[in-house]
């Protein structure tokens, strides 16, 4: 195939020369009056149909009049089309040729230079695209760290520069990729009918969106970073090559899902839950990371560095011991934290992590809610791609590093609501086919996803039912479990399922460790739901963090006063009771009150009765005879509901270490109106 | 391996199909030397790391650990029990003066720290109230002592203590993080890591975790607050030791004196500085009740905890014969519960 037989070597290089002439123009403009935006447009010369593409875009490859000389000149437009398209490919093979140096050697084109190093024709990218490559990439990289950074921020490290009076509060807004996220904003619109707080902010990406598409998904999702890295590391040589471009191609059945997710999640929203917040990816990852992945680590860490700790070299130790510390106050807190049943959560990381190496972003593209929300609003873009699809050559380097499997090769349009806006297309793209730019023109995009009507019906109507399924199952009033035990300042149940998107960042924020995931506690609406587990932390009495980063005001952000009580009722999540029959002064004549020691109010809920009791002695009598009755002094700890906050600081230090003698239910939570006990609490027009 | 001539020591009764070839002697002497060597290498590794069970209870003698940074001198011509406190007439003092008139009528702190020391101070940081709750000790205290031991040319003042709330909020909200790392100490929060199983051997407390922090040092300071306690009645210095303890301490109140007096024999401190400059008087030890505090503006020093203890109980109205462990501590020779008996001397 040498240039000098093809049919078109009038002109040496009709595919990169690309010089606009009018007649081309006005010919592209005649075909595309009649053509229909048919959504896959095979490649001819490739499947062998005949008929040329049509130059849909405005630049084209060829001139109509340096083809004609090789057809006759009446035949019809399309044949004539065959036949140039036909040219321009043998062109581009002797241009491969020529790159190769193994061809006769062409002129070269006039503005780029040919890099002999990229395949193809070799003309470079832009030099803006490959730059704002590097940019995306840095940016990825940039991002991430920050929401690592802010998620080990998340969590109250002291500072030695505070005064005894400062409020204790986190310095930096780390809850801030969740603020920014507009699907959480949209979920808790539709639910609560207001936009709380900080998710204004959300505004400012759906505007980002508008301008320049889902670059919140390629340059800024550090859920979005993850899979990318997992999408490039991950693969088998079986996802190489043919096999990776076949995966990256627009897969609609499989990548609709989203959608029908979205859909589903903002009707579930509508229902009254935000239960969408368990796709959410902001939500996965703080959730993953901050309940598995860090506190794996850290364990990890803690047991390798003990290790290290206890070789008897004293430089090798005090590195050790430096490291920890280093990592204690930088990175996870000073003790361990554990997370009720996180196996699940992180399982699920895991298999969600693997799906890229079958399919490269698996998630972003078949799951991720967040993703078809801003495609919603990608189609309003004023940024994106136009094609030139004569001079593709079908090499399929865009496709190999496609992020969006949004369709950027010749031939078919491009799915602006799929692309992550990676500009990976434009940059390995060497025949100069891929071009974005600021008001494009729409010739061959596609910018929604071609839905099933049925299907996104039935997917939307099973969100909408599913609450009030979960709602029927059990009595929200009377019949909810009794540990369902929500952080301070939580509103009421069936408003804080409204808000709560599971995002977990008050599980990371404790400082006590008290906040977990509920697994089935809460039903299954209540999924990773917080509750609090007093026998592994209790509330913190002072302390109102979890308010302060909770992005939706599931928990409000409450003062130390208001929970506290000063001048107002104090905020109750609970109350304690105890089990005479384990508490060691009630039913083992043995003195403890360390309940009584730590419990936090003033005056104390927890108050001691003074008995003098009869034990028997533990050793018998010299003879043998019976042990001997003795009389103890006790202290018998009582509990007074109405102070009673149900902290749970009883709970978690009783001795009785199994099951404890003093432990707290949700009972009496100054949230509820009819999950009291006392008669001064009690709604009469609330209906249980 | 690689493919060998036909082996024609031992012809195949068959056909000679190459499939049935036996392998050779030098192979075979390989093959079955392998299978040995694996053998003789889990027995061995077995034989090393073998289990015989049970509990292995130990049986190492029961002598008493003790961590002892007291002085060797005895000094007649100080004060064993110096209190410092607002003087008739005097305007009020602030905690640094009584600190330092305090132990300047002990002898001065050069005579209980040396030049290049290390330093432990060991404060209550207990709990998540600020100082005017007087649940901790004062910062302003602390920071006269770390001060002190800086002038006496100590080359580290570490302070640090085992909170029982979380201890980052402890630190912050008692304002004793901010006033010894302004004045140069290092302060040390309790994390995991720094403690260490310790075998006490005391009467209760035998095997526990030790905040290592705490007792890697030349001299230790005790730097408690007097207070009101629900269960102990009144505690100071010998109680303040639990600080030192990491795991679950929750049980030590099953028999709390007899775990102070274990807890003061492990710990014996180079000095004792007790801050009553305000004194949580009921509700102890953790208070969170302005009202339930009292103005004392007195700071009293002594080598002896349980003087120190006997003295102070006075302060909160409550007696020596009322608390156990100081009867405990006075038997077991750790120091004297008849503090009057001592060279007392009120500055």
């Amino acid at each position: 195939m040498a240039a000098a037989t093809s049919p078109g070597s009038g002109q040496s290089k009709p595919h990169a020369g690309v010089a606009l002439d009018a007649s081309a123009i006005d010919h592209a403009a005649l075909h595309d009056a009649d053509h229909t935006h048919v959504h896959v447009e095979p490649i001819p010369w490739k499947t062998g149909a005949v008929g040329a593409v049509k130059p849909i875009d405005r630049d084209t490859s060829w001139t109509p009049s340096a083809a004609s000389p090789a057809a006759p000149a009446p035949a019809p437009k399309k044949q004539k089309d065959a036949a140039a398209m036909a040219a321009a490919e043998k062109a581009g093979a002797a241009a491969m040729e020529s790159a190769l140096g193994i061809g006769t050697g062409g002129g070269v084109p006039k503005k780029k230079k040919i890099d002999p190093k990229l395949p193809g024709s070799g003309i470079p990218a832009r030099k803006s695209i490959r730059t704002l490559v590097w940019v995306r990439r840095a940016s990825q990289v940039g991002f991430f760290v920050l929401f690592m950074y802010f998620l080990f921020q998340t969590g109250f490290h002291g500072s030695f520069a505070a005064k005894s009076d400062t409020p204790v509060r986190l310095p930096l807004p780390v809850e801030g990729f969740l603020l920014a996220d507009p699907f959480v904003s949209a979920m808790t619109v539709l639910s609560t009918h207001t936009v709380y707080r900080g998710l204004l902010w959300s505004v400012g990406l759906l505007a980002l969106t508008l301008v320049v598409g889902r670059v919140f998904c390629g340059w800024i999702c550090p859920f979005g970073t993850l899979h990318h890295f997992f999408g490039w590391i991950l693969p088998s040589r079986k996802g190489r090559g043919a096999l990776r471009v076949e995966a990256n191609k627009t897969h609609d059945r499989r990548q609709n899902v989203k959608y029908y997710l979205m859909y589903a999640f903002l009707l579930a929203s509508v229902a009254g839950s935000a239960i969408g917040g368990l796709f959410d990816p902001i939500c996965i990852a703080v959730r993953a990371i901050g309940l598995g992945v860090i506190p794996g680590a850290q364990y990890v860490a803690h047991r390798g560095l003990g290790a290290v700790q206890d070789v008897p070299v004293r430089p090798i130790q005090s590195a050790a011991d430096h490291t920890q510390d280093a990592l204690a106050s930088a990175v996870w807190g000073s003790h361990q934290f554990y997370f009720h049943q996180t196996w699940l959560i992180v399982v699920l990381l895991i298999a969600i992590l693997f799906m890229n190496r079958f399919v490269p972003r698996f998630w972003c593209r078949v799951l991720c809610p967040l993703g078809a929300f801003l495609g919603v609003f990608a189609k309003f873009a004023l940024f994106g791609m136009e094609k030139d699809h004569a001079k593709c050559t079908d090499c399929n380097l865009c496709l190999v590093n496609c992020q969006g499997a949004d369709s950027p090769q010749g031939g078919v349009k491009w799915r602006q609501d799929e692309c992550h806006m990676c500009l990976n297309c434009e940059s390995s793209c060497p025949e100069d086919v891929i071009k974005f730019r600021f008001l494009p023109n729409r010739k061959s995009a596609l910018s929604a996803p071609a839905l099933q009507r049925r299907t996104l019906l039935a997917t939307t109507a099973a969100g909408a039912a599913f609450i009030p399924v979960a709602r029927i199952a059990d009595s929200l009033d009377v019949n909810y479990h009794s540990k369902v035990i929500r952080p301070p300042g939580a509103v009421e149940e069936r408003a804080f399922l409204e808000r709560c998107i599971r995002c977990a960042e008050c599980m990371k924020v404790c400082p006590n460790n008290a906040l977990h995931p509920a697994l089935f506690e809460a039903g299954i609406e209540g999924l990773w739901t917080p509750i609090l587990i007093a026998r592994i932390g209790y509330c913190e009495h002072s302390c109102v963090l979890c308010g302060q980063v909770c992005p939706t005001g599931a928990i409000q952000k409450i003062t130390e006063k208001e929970k506290l009580g000063l001048g107002v009722p104090p905020v109750k999540i609970g109350t304690a009771f105890y089990d005479h029959g384990r508490c060691l002064p009630w039913s083992m004549q043995t003195p403890c009150i360390v309940c009584e020691e730590f419990c936090p109010t003033s005056p104390k809920a927890i108050w001691v009765e003074e008995v003098e009791a009869p034990v028997r002695d533990s050793k018998p009598g010299p003879a043998g005879e019976q042990p001997a009755m003795l009389q103890v002094k006790l202290q018998r700890p009582h509990v007074d509901p109405s102070l009673c906050i149900g902290c749970g600081a009883c709970e978690k230090v009783c001795p009785v270490q199994d099951q404890p003698a003093v432990y707290i239910t949700s009972v009496g939570e100054s949230r509820s109106k009819s999950n009291v006990i006392l008669l001064e609490n009690t709604n009469y027009n609330q209906k249980s | 391996m690689a493919e060998k001539p036909p082996a024609n020591d031992e012809p195949a009764s068959g056909p000679p199909s190459p499939m049935f070839e036996r392998p050779g002697r030098r192979e075979i002497v390989k093959r079955i030397g392998m299978s040995a060597a694996v053998l003789a290498g889990s027995a061995v590794v077995g034989k090393a790391l073998w289990d015989q069970g049970g509990f292995g209870a130990s049986t190492s003698s029961a002598a008493r650990q003790v961590r002892d940074y007291r002085l060797k001198d005895r000094a007649p011509d100080h004060a064993e029990l110096a209190i410092a406190k607002q003087r008739d007439g005097e305007p009020e003092p602030s905690a640094e003066q009584l600190v330092r008139r305090a132990i300047e009528a002990m002898g001065g702190i050069k005579r209980f720290v040396s030049r290049g020391d290390v330093v432990v101070i060991k404060p209550n940081i207990g709990w998540d109230r600020m100082p005017i709750h007087a649940a901790n000790t004062n910062p302003d205290v602390v920071g006269a002592v770390v001060q002190l031991a800086f002038e006496a040319g100590a080359k580290k003042v570490v302070v640090a203590d085992g909170s029982c709330n979380d201890p980052n909020r402890c630190f912050q909200r008692s304002g004793i993080w901010r006033k010894a790392y302004s004045l140069g100490a290092e302060v040390v929060l309790p994390a995991e890591h720094r403690f260490r199983t310790t075998r006490m051997k005391g009467e209760i407390l035998d095997e526990w975790p030790i905040f290592t922090t705490l007792v890697d040092a030349d001299k230790v300071i005790n730097v408690p607050v007097a207070k009101h306690h629900n269960l102990a009645k009144y505690t100071a210095a010998m109680k303040n030791w639990y600080g030192v303890l990491g795991g679950r301490r929750n049980r030590l109140h099953q028999n709390i004196d007899v775990s102070i007096a274990d807890l003061a024999t492990f710990m014996r401190p180079t000095l004792v500085v007790v801050d009553a400059m305000r004194v949580l008087m009921r509700n102890g030890p953790q208070g969170g009740n302005i009202d339930d505090t009292k103005v004392m503006n007195t700071v009293f020093a002594t080598v002896d905890q349980v003087a120190a203890d006997a003295y102070g109980a006075t302060l909160i109205g409550q007696h020596r014969d009322n608390l156990p462990y100081l009867k405990m501590g006075h038997e077991r020779g750790l120091g004297t519960m008849y503090w009057e008996n001592l060279k007392v001397r009120e500055v």
